[in-house]
C-alpha cells in the first residue's frame, strides 16, 4: 500500500482542465473540488458516504468524492457537474421535474449520466441498483425516475 | 380575450442553474475574512456540567476564541423561550451544544474543540412522554415559569409539561356511557429527524456601526430578525437576514436555529464574520427534528356507524426544549379529530419535556402525527362495527356546514372529502379487497387514510409584494418566500403573468430573500406561501395597474375606466388601437418636448389572514384556522408473510386544493410529501439506549426511502373553489404526508391481521406485534 506524508503538490485532471493543488493526505477529493478548486457542484450531504450528494466521476465511474482522498487522484480524469453540459440527462432533469431543492441534483444526474454511458438501455434492476446510493428528500424520486427513462426512450 | 398562465404547468425558472451544479446554498457563498465555527455537543442525555477547560483548546493553532454557555446564559426562543445557544450548567439532550471554538479554518476549529475537557455528573434521564408524567420524573426545566411565551401556549411550571391545549366540544362525557361500540386504543412513535439535504448553516457578522448580518438556511428570516432584535436588544431595522435557496427545510428550518449563536459567536470575536456549519450528524441530533408522539384514543360509534364522540390525549414528546413544539401540539389540538364530522369532544394535548433531541416543525405540523393515531383507529373502529374502512370513512367525512373541534364552521370554502375517498379508492383499487393472495408466502395488500390540514400560524401573519419596472416593459416581483425546492416562486410567476396579461419571461422574481430590501412576510411554512403571498402579489398587480392607467389617462385624453392594461400596453378598451406601450410609461411618460410625467411605477401589495381568532384556553373554542386542505390516501403493499418484508407498491392521493396553479409543479409536491411520510412511517425514528443516547444519527443506519423503495404514485386534485385563495387556491405543500403513515399501517395491519399501533414499520416490530397477538389468542 502507498503512504503519503505531509503535504504534497499533486496536479489533478478535473473537467479536462490540469489543476496544481497542494493537499495534505487526510484531504479528501471533495473538500478540494469545493475549497480549493471552487466546484461547489458536489456538496457535502453526510461526508459519510452515504447521501451521494457529491457523487463525481473518476474515470467515468460514479464515486463518492467525499470519501475519496485527493492525494489518490493523480492521473486520474475527475468530471463534476460542472463538466457535464447540456447532456441528454439533465434536460431530462428539468422536463420531467427531476429536481425540487436541487441538493441532491448535482449528485444524482452525474450518477444517472453514467449509468447511461455504460448501458444503452439499462432496465429496471440496474437503475435501481445504480441510483440506490444516492438520496433525495424533495421528489419522491418519480421526476428522476421519469427523467432516466426518458433519455432511454429516446435512444 | 384574456391568455391564461394560471393552471398551467409552466417549467420553473431554477432548473438550468440546479442542474448545472450552478445553484449557490449558503456553504457555496465565498465570504471575505471568515472564521470558523466549532461545536462541542454533550456526549449525555442529562448531566450536570461540574466543569469546563477550555486552556488547551485556546492554545491550539489558530484559535481565536472559546466560549461556553456563561457567555449569554439567556433562554431564548419563538413560542416558548426555553433554550439557551449553549448549554447552560446543565445539558438535557444528547447532541447539545456545549461550547464553541472560533478558528482561522475548519480544521484549526475542528482539532481544538477535541482538546476541551468537561466534567459531567450524569443524572437520570426522562424516557418518554409519558414517563415525564410520572411523579418521580426529574423536572428537567425548574425555571419554567419565568420563560417568555405566547399567551396561546400554557406551561405548567413545576412539571414537564411545556404547553397543554384542551379542546371541549360538546357533551362527550354522556355520549360514551351510551355508546353502541367503543374503541380504546393506545399509540406511539419515537421523535426523529428532517433530513434536509442540505445540513443547517449561519453566518453572522457584526459592522462597525453595529448592524447585524445573517446569512442562514432559514425558512424564517423575519422570524430570525425579530427574535434576534427581542434577545439581544438590538433594533429591529440594524438586523438584515439574508436567506439564498435552501436544500429543503420541511419545517426544520424555520424558528432560530444556528443564527442566535452564529451571532454571540462573532460578538466574542468582535464582529468578525463567523460560520457554522452543522457535520450530518450534528444536524440530526444537535438540531431539531421531528416530535414524537404517544396517544389515547377513545372513539364511540352509534348503530348506523355514525362518530359520537372522541376522548383524545395526545403525550407529544417535544424532547429538552418545546419552544416550537408548544405550537405543534397546539396545532395538533386544533385539528385532533381529524377529517371528521365529531360533536363530542374531549382531547388534552400535552407537549412534553423529556431528554431526547428536542422537536420543531415538521411537515404537517401535529397534523402527520395526530392522523397516524386517527387512521389506525378508524379502521379498529371499521372492524369492530364490521364494517368497509372506506365505507366507515365517507359515513363521517366532514362536510360543509359541520363544525371543527374549536367549533368554527366548515364555510363555502370546504373541500369535497367524499369525492377526494372515492376517487382515491379507485385509484388503489379498494373494490379489489383489502388482503388478496399471491401465494403462500405473499398478500397484496391495502389500506387508507384520511387527510386534513389548516396551517396553525398567528392570527396576524402577513405577506407583502413589491412590483417594479424595468425600461423594457418587464417586471421583478420583490417578495420574501425562500426558496426551500417547493416552486412557489414560479406560481407567483404565473400569478403575475395572468393577473397583468403579460408575457412569463416578463416576469421575473427575486430568488433569495434580504429583510432589508423585501416586503415583510411571515415565514415559509404552514403551506400559505403561493396563498397570501399570491394574495399580494395580485393586490401589487392592481395598485400598478392603477397607476399606469392614471398615466396613460393623461397622455391618451381619456377616462381612467376607459383603460385596459394587457400584452404590455395601456389601451382604450373599446378603442384598442389607441394604446401607449407600458415600457414607455413604467419610468415616466416622456412626451416629445422632453416634459416627463407620472413617474416610475411601484406595485405595492400586502395580505393579512381574515378574521382569525385566538382559542379559548379552557375550552378551545375559536377560529385559529385559514383554510382546510382535505384529501384522502391509500397504499397498495406486496407483503411477505414469512420474513415481515414489504414491498410499497403504489401510493394514491386525491387532494381538494382549489385552483391548481401548476399541475406538475403541484403533483411533485404531493408525490415528494408521499414520500416523506410512506419514509416516515416504513423505517424512521430515533433509537436510544437505556440512557437515552441516540444510537443512529448517520443517514447509514436512520433509514430513509432510496431510489427504487419508492411506489408509484397516483396523484389526483379535485378543485373546490377556496373563495380568498388567489385564483381561487388553497395549500398544498405538506399535505401530501399526513394520511400516508395511517395508510401504510393500516395496510400491514391487513395483511398480518394484528392491529400494530407503533412505528416505525420495521419487520421486527412487525414480528414482535404478530408473536404479541399469537400469545393472547
Amino acid at each position: 500500500m502507498k503512504t503519503y506524508k505531509g503535504k504534497k503538490e499533486i496536479s489533478l485532471n478535473v473537467n479536462n482542465e490540469i489543476y496544481k493543488v497542494i493537499v495534505k493526505p487526510n484531504e479528501t477529493l471533495l473538500n478540494i473540488l469545493r475549497d480549493k478548486l471552487e466546484l461547489t457542484g458536489p456538496k457535502a450531504g453526510c461526508e459519510n458516504g452515504d447521501c451521494g450528494a457529491c457523487t463525481v466521476l473518476i474515470n467515468d465511474k460514479p464515486f463518492k468524492s467525499c470519501i475519496a482522498l485527493a492525494v489518490e487522484m493523480e492521473g486520474k480524469d475527475i468530471t463534476t457537474i460542472e463538466g457535464l453540459k447540456k447532456t441528454k440527462i439533465q434536460k431530462a432533469f428539468i422536463d420531467k421535474e427531476g429536481y425540487q431543492c436541487g441538493y441532491c441534483t448535482s449528485g444524482f444526474i452525474v450518477n444517472a449520466y453514467a449509468l447511461l454511458n455504460k448501458y444503452k438501455k439499462p432496465n429496471e434492476t440496474q437503475i435501481k441498483d445504480w441510483l440506490n446510493s444516492n438520496l433525495c428528500r424533495c421528489t419522491g424520486y418519480e421526476g428522476i425516475e421519469r427523467a432516466i427513462k426518458k433519455v432511454i426512450d429516446n435512444r | 380575450m384574456t391568455k391564461s398562465f394560471v393552471g398551467k404547468s409552466i417549467k420553473r425558472n431554477d432548473g438550468l442553474d440546479k442542474i448545472s451544479g450552478n445553484q449557490k446554498y449558503l456553504d457555496d457563498l465565498k465570504f471575505g475574512g471568515l472564521l470558523y465555527a466549532s461545536i462541542l455537543s454533550s456526549p449525555h442525555a442529562h448531566a450536570e456540567i461540574l466543569n469546563i477547560d477550555i486552556k488547551e483548546a485556546e492554545n491550539s493553532p489558530g484559535v481565536k476564541k472559546v466560549i461556553t454557555g456563561d457567555y449569554h446564559p439567556h433562554a431564548m426562543g419563538l413560542y416558548l423561550g426555553d433554550k439557551p445557544p449553549l448549554a447552560v450548567q446543565k445539558v438535557r439532550y444528547y447532541g447539545e451544544p456545549v461550547a464553541a471554538v472560533i478558528a482561522k479554518s475548519k480544521e484549526n476549529a475542528e482539532k481544538a474543540v477535541q482538546k476541551i475537557k468537561v466534567k459531567y455528573k450524569k443524572l437520570n434521564s426522562v424516557s418518554s412522554s409519558r414517563k415525564s408524567l410520572k411523579k418521580e420524573a426529574p423536572i428537567l426545566h425548574k425555571n419554567l415559569k419565568d420563560y417568555t411565551h405566547i399567551p396561546d401556549v400554557l406551561p405548567q411550571p413545576n412539571s414537564n409539561i411545556a404547553n397543554l391545549t384542551k379542546i371541549r366540544k360538546g357533551n362527550y362525557q354522556k355520549i360514551a356511557e351510551e355508546a353502541k361500540y367503543v374503541i380504546n386504543e393506545k399509540f406511539k412513535f419515537p421523535p426523529g429527524d428532517h433530513v434536509a439535504m442540505e445540513n443547517r448553516s449561519a453566518v453572522a457578522e457584526i459592522k462597525a456601526n453595529g448592524d447585524v448580518q445573517i446569512y442562514s438556511t432559514t425558512q424564517a428570516p423575519f422570524v430570525v430578525k425579530e427574535l434576534l432584535a427581542f434577545n439581544f436588544d438590538i433594533p429591529t431595522g440594524k438586523i438584515n437576514v439574508i436567506a439564498p435557496p435552501i436544500g429543503g427545510g420541511f419545517g426544520g428550518k424555520a424558528g432560530l436555529q444556528l443564527e442566535a449563536l452564529a451571532y454571540i459567536l462573532s460578538k466574542s470575536v468582535g464582529g468578525k464574520p463567523v460560520k457554522i456549519v452543522n457535520k450530518r450528524e450534528d444536524d440530526m441530533v444537535s438540531s431539531p427534528g421531528h416530535i414524537g408522539l404517544e396517544a389515547d384514543v377513545t372513539i364511540t360509534a352509534d348503530e348506523r356507524a355514525n362518530i359520537t364522540g372522541m376522548d383524545l390525549q395526545y403525550y407529544f414528546d417535544a424532547g429538552a426544549y418545546a419552544d416550537y413544539a408548544v405550537n405543534v401540539s397546539r396545532a395538533a389540538a386544533i385539528s385532533a379529530t381529524g377529517p371528521y364530522k365529531v360533536e363530542n369532544l374531549k382531547c388534552d394535548s400535552y407537549c412534553l419535556y423529556t431528554n431526547h433531541p428536542f422537536a420543531t416543525a415538521y411537515r404537517g405540523f401535529g397534523h402527520i402525527e395526530l392522523a397516524y393515531v386517527i387512521e389506525r383507529s378508524m379502521d379498529i373502529l371499521a372492524k369492530k362495527i364490521d364494517i368497509d374502512p372506506v365505507k366507515l370513512r365517507l359515513i363521517n367525512a366532514i362536510a360543509k356546514g359541520d363544525t371543527t373541534p374549536t367549533g368554527s364552521l366548515m364555510d363555502n370554502n370546504t373541500g369535497d372529502l367524499k369525492a377526494c375517498i372515492n376517487k382515491t379508492a379507485e385509484l388503489i383499487d379498494w373494490d379489489q379487497g383489502s388482503v388478496v393472495k399471491v401465494d403462500n408466502d405473499k398478500v397484496i395488500a391495502r389500506g387508507t387514510g384520511l387527510l386534513w390540514k389548516s396551517p396553525a400560524m398567528p392570527t396576524n401573519t402577513d405577506a407583502g409584494a413589491i412590483l417594479t419596472f424595468n425600461n423594457d416593459g418587464s417586471v421583478n416581483l420583490h417578495n420574501s418566500i425562500v426558496e426551500i425546492g417547493q416552486g412557489t416562486k414560479t406560481g407567483l410567476r404565473q400569478i403575475v403573468a395572468e393577473k397583468l396579461q403579460m408575457p412569463l419571461n416578463k416576469v421575473h422574481i427575486t430568488s433569495e430573500v434580504n429583510t432589508k430590501t423585501g416586503p415583510h412576510d411571515w415565514a415559509t411554512a404552514a403551506s400559505r406561501s403561493l396563498m397570501m403571498a399570491g394574495r399580494a402579489a395580485i393586490n401589487a398587480c392592481e395598485d400598478a395597474i392603477q397607476q399606469l392607467k392614471n398615466t396613460a389617462a393623461r397622455v391618451l385624453r381619456c377616462p381612467v375606466e376607459d383603460l385596459t392594461v394587457a400584452k404590455q400596453k395601456v389601451f382604450i378598451t373599446d378603442e384598442p388601437d389607441i394604446f401607449i406601450k407600458v415600457r414607455d410609461l413604467c419610468l415616466g411618460y416622456v412626451y416629445e418636448n422632453g416634459n416627463a410625467i407620472g413617474g416610475q411605477i411601484i406595485g405595492r401589495g400586502n395580505y393579512i389572514a381574515r378574521k382569525l381568532s385566538s382559542m379559548d384556553l379552557k375550552t378551545g373554542q375559536g377560529r385559529p384556522a385559514l383554510e382546510w386542505t382535505l384529501g384522502a390516501q391509500a397504499v397498495e403493499i406486496e407483503f411477505n408473510l414469512r420474513n415481515y418484508s414489504y414491498q410499497i407498491k403504489k401510493a394514491a392521493s386525491t387532494m381538494d386544493v382549489g385552483k391548481v396553479i401548476n399541475p406538475d409543479l403541484a403533483r411533485g409536491q404531493v408525490t415528494g410529501a408521499m414520500a416523506m411520510g410512506l419514509s416516515f412511517a416504513r423505517s424512521e425514528g430515533f433509537s436510544f439506549n437505556s440512557s437515552d443516547v441516540v444510537q443512529n444519527d448517520t443517514l447509514r443506519d436512520y433509514k430513509i426511502l432510496r431510489y427504487g423503495e419508492h411506489p408509484n404514485y397516483y396523484v389526483e386534485f379535485i378543485e373546490t373553489p377556496q373563495g380568498d385563495g388567489p385564483f381561487k387556491a388553497r395549500g398544498l405543500g405538506e399535505q401530501g404526508v399526513i394520511g400516508m403513515p395511517g395508510a401504510l399501517a393500516n395496510a400491514i395491519s391487513n395483511a398480518v391481521n394484528q392491529e400494530i399501533k407503533e412505528l416505525p414499520l420495521i419487520p421486527e416490530l412487525i414480528y414482535k406485534n404478530v408473536k404479541k397477538g399469537d400469545n393472547n389468542d
